[in-house]
């Protein structure tokens, strides 16, 4: 199976008004509104799964995922227990669940799976369940929001996802649910009085929503930290979700937005927002932090093993080899005349560039999977420090060959579609061939270069798969 | 009407491990034991007031978190499962309490009255939240006393440690002068840790001990000044350092549990008796008894 995709995403508030009391308040019953209507689009779109990541759900160890099929009980929220009860009970992907946890795995991550009788899903999955999926109709999967992690490990988390949306063929939702600014007033106020707490507040959220209405979600995402830092009370978790959604979205800027709603719920501001993957037209993405593809681990800085290997592999001295625990000295890429060299690309283990320009032609030095920046191998290296084989994902390792040479083609002013020839070299070839085959299907595959596939003893780094390419060169002026 | 009475008051912190590790019959993973020296630290506490009379217990917790004000419990029981959404792997434990519902609504007015904002919690659908479970199983397993169940108002979050030690210094005062008011003699127990950084990951055997140590120096440095501090009779300094050691240590004393305990106690100048400390998954907690039944006003 494959071809799986992300068809849609929503943005909606946590907080129980919209579904226990939204006669009460007039916002509340737009919020409610739009919540009705982004389930009617969920329904009508044809989706095979709900994803729902919630900031009202906690973790400690690493990220945590629903994979009961049945999770029943009755929720009642910790500060408006006077609105009521909310009985539950959802239809939850267990298969799914399983699946994205080791796929967490694969790209570094700490994740576990939470089967329990009486687990107490969070008030924001709750809502969002009963309200966007109201007859269980479409089967969900829930996943925690972890108190320490920053961009890189949402980023993979979101990635990871993903891996299985497209594995497994699902016509996938994502949903993020959360507040905007979260300043809740702090002493009961009755529901016709209720409004955002701040007009700073209501400013930035208006902010937000003119980004995401226009479909610029990963604008968003980079704002992240600031927009936390501006109108969120240091709650539990940070400004996150949009990490993670804009993850989910290939970090895209040219999304399709539009707000359905957008009220207060106690001061907080509370939005339905609706992202359609279809471009829009507006301008695509600009990065200001890497596109990280596996999670290499910034959470155990506290274990003293870990940091000092960790400062090892980070002490560098400016365009000097950097010394790697598993592999040989790393170097800056040579320059000349015609050379074509990407920091967004890993360094080289020797003296030679990335691509050279000849002509029409652009020849690629040997392109693996290593990360630019922390010299990671998705889906893990092939052995370790002292030689011992480890399991590792072939496929993992080839979506990342084939992603530097993007890289490397586009620092050039060309794209993957400019590759003409390549010489791929495989360490087991009876082991890895098929994976290797299948991901070259899905990708290279698709645009026709000529290929050759060899088998051989080992590369110079602990990776399995190495491409060689000959592209077309963009016209230069 | 005989005055009522703080016969003690404890810094009880709640961890679920201290729990699993004891199997209890309420509990269904089961360990290999664990965090002995924090369990046997509260086996002490008990035994030092197995001969100690009093009426009910009354427990702020930071794990209910309201951001409305503070609420309390407000039926005569409870019973349901408790699942620490954290760590469901050790904590599934099947609980019954009963509530001092009189005392729960007059510490609530006497806050009302003082200016605070409250609430009673009166749905009985109410699930309680895991850290007044575990540290009310550790302080009395026959669960044979009554409670009142204070939230913690999370000041801290909307504003700073200095606004939230007010509000808690405020709400310490009225609940010592409801207690007295009473006629009930009263345990007060504050369940947090001190130092709060956690290890971000678990080892395959949760209660392998080999793993088990304090996250940073820096942590325990403040830990045991703050020991040091209970040890001999600062409750003071404690009041004027929480600023730094709130931020510094990231401690859970952020939300507002030592300091309410310290106000109601009306900051006690006699040393508090440590009856262990521990770490659980990197975290500082320690188990700390002031016996104001020995130190009464003239």
């Amino acid at each position: 199976m494959g071809d799986g995709e992300l068809i849609g995403s929503y943005i909606v508030p946590v907080h129980p008004h919209t579904i226990l009391a939204p006669e009460q308040n007039e916002g509340w019953g737009r919020l409610r509104e739009a919540y009705d209507t982004a389930a009617q689009r969920i329904k009508d779109s044809g989706a095979d799964l709900l994803i729902i990541y919630s900031t009202t759900w906690p973790s400690i160890i690493g990220h945590q995922i629903i994979a009961d099929p049945n999770p029943e009980w009755v929720m009642v929220d910790h500060d408006f227990h006077d609105l009521g009860s909310i009985p539950y009970s959802f239809n939850i992907d267990e298969k799914f669940a399983h699946s994205w946890n080791e796929a967490n795995e694969k790209r570094g991550l700490k994740s576990r799976t939470v089967a329990y009788h009486g687990f107490p899903i969070d008030v924001g999955s709750v809502v969002a369940l009963k309200l966007l999926n109201p007859d269980n109709s479409i089967p969900a999967v829930i996943v925690s929001s972890n108190v320490y992690a920053n961009r890189s490990e949402t980023t993979v988390l979101a990635k990871a996802c993903m891996d299985v949306v497209k594995a497994t063929g699902r016509k996938a939702v994502a949903v993020t649910a959360m507040s905007l600014s979260n300043r809740m007033f702090t002493t009961p106020i009755e529901p016709q009085d209720d409004r955002i707490h701040s007009l700073k507040d209501d400013e930035w959220n208006r902010k937000i929503l003119e980004f995401l209405g226009e479909g610029r979600l990963e604008d968003v995402g980079q704002l992240s930290r600031t927009i936390h830092q501006q109108i969120r009370v240091n709650k539990v978790v940070a400004f996150k979700p949009m990490w993670w959604l804009s993850g989910m979205n290939q970090n895209r800027n040219n999304l399709t937005g539009e707000v359905l709603a957008y009220e207060a719920i106690h001061g907080a501001g509370g939005a339905v927002v609706h992202l359609d993957p279809t471009p829009s037209g507006t301008g695509d993405k600009e990065y200001d932090e890497d596109d990280v593809e596996y999670f290499a681990g910034e959470r155990n800085v506290l274990d003293a093993e870990h940091t000092e290997a960790a400062e090892e592999e980070f002490i560098t001295e400016s365009n000097v080899e950097t010394t790697e625990a598993n592999g040989p000295a790393l170097w800056e890429p040579t320059e000349s005349e015609d050379s074509v060299n990407s920091n967004a690309a890993p360094k080289p283990v020797g003296a030679y560039p990335h691509a050279r320009r000849v002509g029409d032609l652009l020849y690629l030095s040997g392109v693996g999977p290593r990360q630019p920046g922390t010299n990671a191998i998705p889906g893990g290296p092939i052995h370790d420090e002292n030689g011992e084989a480890l399991d590792y994902d072939i496929k993992a390792q080839t979506h990342a060959v084939v992603k530097n040479i993007t890289r490397i083609l586009e620092e050039a002013g060309g794209t993957l579609d400019d590759v003409l020839d390549v010489t791929s070299f495989l360490v087991d070839m009876d082991r890895d061939f098929q994976g290797y085959n299948e991901v070259w299907a899905e990708t290279l595959g698709q645009v026709g270069p000529t290929r050759t596939t060899l088998a051989i003893r080992a590369l110079p780094t602990p990776i399995a798969v190495e491409m060689k390419v000959i592209a077309k060169a963009p016209a230069t002026e | 009407m005989t005055k009522g009475e703080i016969v003690a008051g404890c810094l009880a912190p709640h961890p679920p491990h201290i729990v699993y590790a004891e199997n209890p019959p309420q509990n269904e993973p089961v360990a290999e034991g664990g965090w002995e020296q924090l369990r046997w630290g509260y086996e002490r506490l008990r035994e030092s007031l197995a001969d100690v009379d009093y009426d009910a217990i009354v427990l702020l917790s930071p794990h209910w978190q309201t951001y409305v004000g503070t609420h309390f419990l407000g039926l005569p029981h409870f019973k349901n499962l408790s699942v620490d959404p954290v760590f469901p792997n050790l904590f599934r434990y099947h609980y019954e309490i009963d509530i001092d519902v009189e005392l729960s609504q007059q510490i609530h007015d006497r806050a009302a009255e003082a200016g605070l904002a409250t609430k009673m919690m009166n749905n009985p659908d109410f699930r309680i939240d895991y850290g007044t479970i575990t540290t009310g199983h550790m302080f009395n397993p026959e669960w044979d006393k009554p409670f009142v169940v204070i939230s913690s108002n999370r000041s801290r979050d909307y504003y700073s440690v200095e606004v939230m030690q007010e509000m808690m210094v405020e709400l310490g005062r009225v609940t010592r002068e409801a207690i007295i008011a009473s006629g009930k003699k009263v345990v007060v127990l504050a369940s947090n840790s001190l130092s709060h950084r956690h290890f971000t990951t678990e080892s395959a055997i949760p209660e392998d001990m080999s793993k088990e140590h304090i996250t940073s120096h820096a942590m325990h440095l403040w830990d045991m000044r703050m020991i040091e501090y209970f040890r001999t009779g600062q409750a003071q300094r404690i009041i004027d350092e929480m600023p730094e050691f709130t931020e510094q240590a990231i401690a859970e004393s952020d939300g507002g549990g030592l300091t309410w305990l310290l106000s109601t106690l009306d900051l006690p100048t006699y040393p508090g008796i440590l009856h262990g400390y521990g770490t659980i998954i990197g975290t500082g907690n320690a188990i700390v008894e002031w016996p104001a039944r020995n130190h009464k006003e003239a």
